[in-house]
């Protein structure tokens, strides 16, 4: 009754659509840049870690991995611990002008981030954080902070307010109450949205690529290097590839009975 | 629940509105500053008014030409992916597996591209997709069919909407998914015992309950597909000529090719406004959903009722108070 009728035929289907062009990704890694070049073969015929050894020995590569990680779990910390007190304001309160606040907040996870590239390249480099990987947290903060207030309100409001009440009669403060009793109730909650502070940021290229040049490059923009003047070195490229996919497929993992509930942003 | 005036909670707010305001207000206000101006280089800007304005609307110029025409391709790709990624998104849910590790499974493949940084979404369909060494170039033209994204308009289109297809469908799926599973098993057993067809089962009780996840899925897939930059730009680089130019990939060019910062601050602001209106309707129709839920709720606690069209209350709160709270 729930499902449709050969469910299992389009669900496959629909799997290998999604994998075919990982497994690609994958196989070329593997192979030698002859290989690639001379034929067309289904798996790798002369298999080779050559690529990944470049990548792990190589600093102007795996630096740029270390990077990437730096200001993605900076700005997942930033984004969470202040989003949390204000989803507690927008779950619990009516206050002057919080639906346009609301609003603007969420107009901010909608705008493009083509039009903040230039003004932000300014302003990081009026204030001296540019090539850092500040300027990048801070800058991914316009769409990760607006989206974690989101998420954590819809958890918020699903822990009953007697619980407040009840805390506040006891004789807790608020920060205490706030640390002790609201955020190991909403733990789920703030793994999803930091789930999604992490992906959003961890996938975004053209600010972190605009606001970085040498000391804070991320991994996806050092790829772009694999085009030399002896032509693509489609291996290399490949393998920095495959590489950059491990992290987002070892996080879905620890957060994969709560993907479904954090993607309709815990409004289900 | 009635929320509590307390005008304190700007407090609690404030962190917010900071760090935001500095990340969003003060470049914006650059924008708008540079969107008045022009400049011939060395830091000199000269008063021009409304200038970018006029010339942005006016097709016959070479800079309204280019954006009305990226802005009415933008239009035309997001609406193609609407139309194929909604309704295969719809069928990918509705077949998921019921329980056991396959859901897992199927749920940690289905989010993977989503995960995949977009200049590496862009490099997997490259590399997939050439005629020399991708196995679905290769595949295509053995089989007869001329293939090649780089050099002709209609396969790079198809190249792109597969392409963003593929990224993207799992998460009209997953919030699909995640609307179905909260309908009850109740209302399958009402309708298996009124003997109504499979047909009448996904019209009257699972696509009502899904109707708001399906509201948040267009409207983000729209948003974003209006704002694509980084897949195409890595696949296509907006060509060949500028077939697969759209209007983030234009405004980049401008901006960062080019240089040329009060064009680049006109585009970006009547850009931002389209964005800002559709984001002001998505935003409307949710919060009025919220409201007409609840109204509902309250109207009709425990009467009887039949699924068909009805927008259930909440599910029960998903986090139970834990013992020891006090």
């Amino acid at each position: 009754m729930h499902s449709i009728p050969g469910r299992r035929v389009i669900m496959a289907l629909f799997l290998i659509f999604l994998l075919l062009p990982i497994y690609w990704l994958v196989n070329m890694s593997f192979k030698t840049n002859s290989e690639i070049v001379s034929t067309m073969t289904l798996w790798p015929h002369t298999p080779t870690l050559q690529h990944y050894r470049r990548i792990f020995t190589d600093e102007s590569w795996y630096s740029g991995y270390i990077n990437s990680l730096e200001y993605v779990v900076l700005n997942t910390i930033i984004s969470i611990s202040v989003a949390l007190p204000a989803a507690y304001a927008f779950s619990r309160y009516r206050f002057l002008g919080d639906k346009h606040l609301f609003f603007w907040l969420l107009s901010n996870r909608m705008a493009p981030a083509a039009v903040y590239a230039l003004p932000f390249f300014n302003l990081y480099s009026a204030i001296g954080l540019f090539d850092t990987p500040w300027a990048v947290a801070l800058a991914h903060c316009i769409f990760n902070v607006p989206l974690a207030v989101w998420i954590l309100e819809g958890f918020v409001s699903g822990v009953p307010r007697e619980i407040d009440e009840t805390a506040f009669l006891d004789g807790y403060s608020f920060p205490r109450f706030f640390i002790k009793i609201l955020v190991p109730l909403i733990a789920s909650g703030i793994g999803v949205a930091a789930f999604f502070c992490f992906m959003f940021s961890w996938v975004e290229l053209l600010l972190a690529r605009t606001l970085t040049s040498v000391q804070a490059k991320p991994i996806a923009a050092i790829m772009t290097r694999t085009v030399s003047a002896a032509g693509m070195d489609w291996g290399l490229l490949a393998a920095a590839g495959v590489l950059t996919i491990i992290p987002g497929a070892l996080v879905i993992w620890f957060v994969r009975n709560y993907i479904a509930r954090g993607f309709a942003l815990g409004r289900v | 629940m009635d929320k509590t005036i307390n005008q304190k909670a700007w407090f609690l707010v404030l962190p917010v509105f900071l760090v935001v305001a500095f990340s969003a207000v003060l470049p914006l206000m650059t924008v708008v500053n540079y969107s008045m101006q022009d400049t011939f280089g060395n830091n000199q800007f000269f008063w021009n008014g409304v200038g970018w304005f006029k010339e942005l609307l006016d097709p016959s110029t070479d800079l309204g030409g280019r954006f009305l025409a990226s802005l009415g391709r933008n239009l035309f790709f997001s609406l193609v992916i609407l139309a194929i990624e909604v309704p295969l998104g719809i069928v990918v849910a509705l077949s998921m597996p019921r329980q056991g590790w396959t859901v897992a499974a199927c749920l940690v493949i289905l989010a993977l591209p989503l995960l995949i940084p977009w200049n590496v979404v862009g490099t997997i369909w490259q590399i997939f997709g050439r005629p020399d060494i991708g196995l679905l170039g290769y595949t295509l033209n053995a089989m007869g069919i001329e293939y090649n994204y780089v050099s002709n308009d209609i396969d790079a289109w198809v190249t792109v909407i597969v392409m963003d297809v593929w990224h993207w469908t799992s998460l009209v799926a997953l919030l699909c998914y995640a609307g179905l599973k909260s309908i009850p098993e109740a209302y399958y057993q009402a309708a298996q015992i009124d003997g109504a067809s499979r047909w009448a089962v996904f019209k009257a009780i699972q696509l009502p309950k899904m109707n708001r996840v399906l509201l948040i899925a267009v409207l983000l897939r729209f948003m974003d597909s209006f704002m694509i930059y980084t897949e195409p730009f890595v696949v296509t680089g907006g060509g060949p000529g500028n077939s697969t130019t759209f209007v983030s990939i234009e405004l980049v060019k401008i901006a960062l090719g080019q240089f040329d910062l009060g064009k680049a601050a006109a585009l970006s602001l009547v850009y931002n406004l389209i964005i800002l209106i559709v984001c002001w309707v998505f935003y409307t129709v949710m919060t009025n959903a919220g409201v007409e839920r609840k109204a509902q709720a309250e109207e009709e606690p425990a009467a009887e009722r039949k699924p068909a069209g009805a927008l259930q209350p909440a599910p029960a709160p998903a986090l139970k108070p834990k013992e020891g709270v006090a």
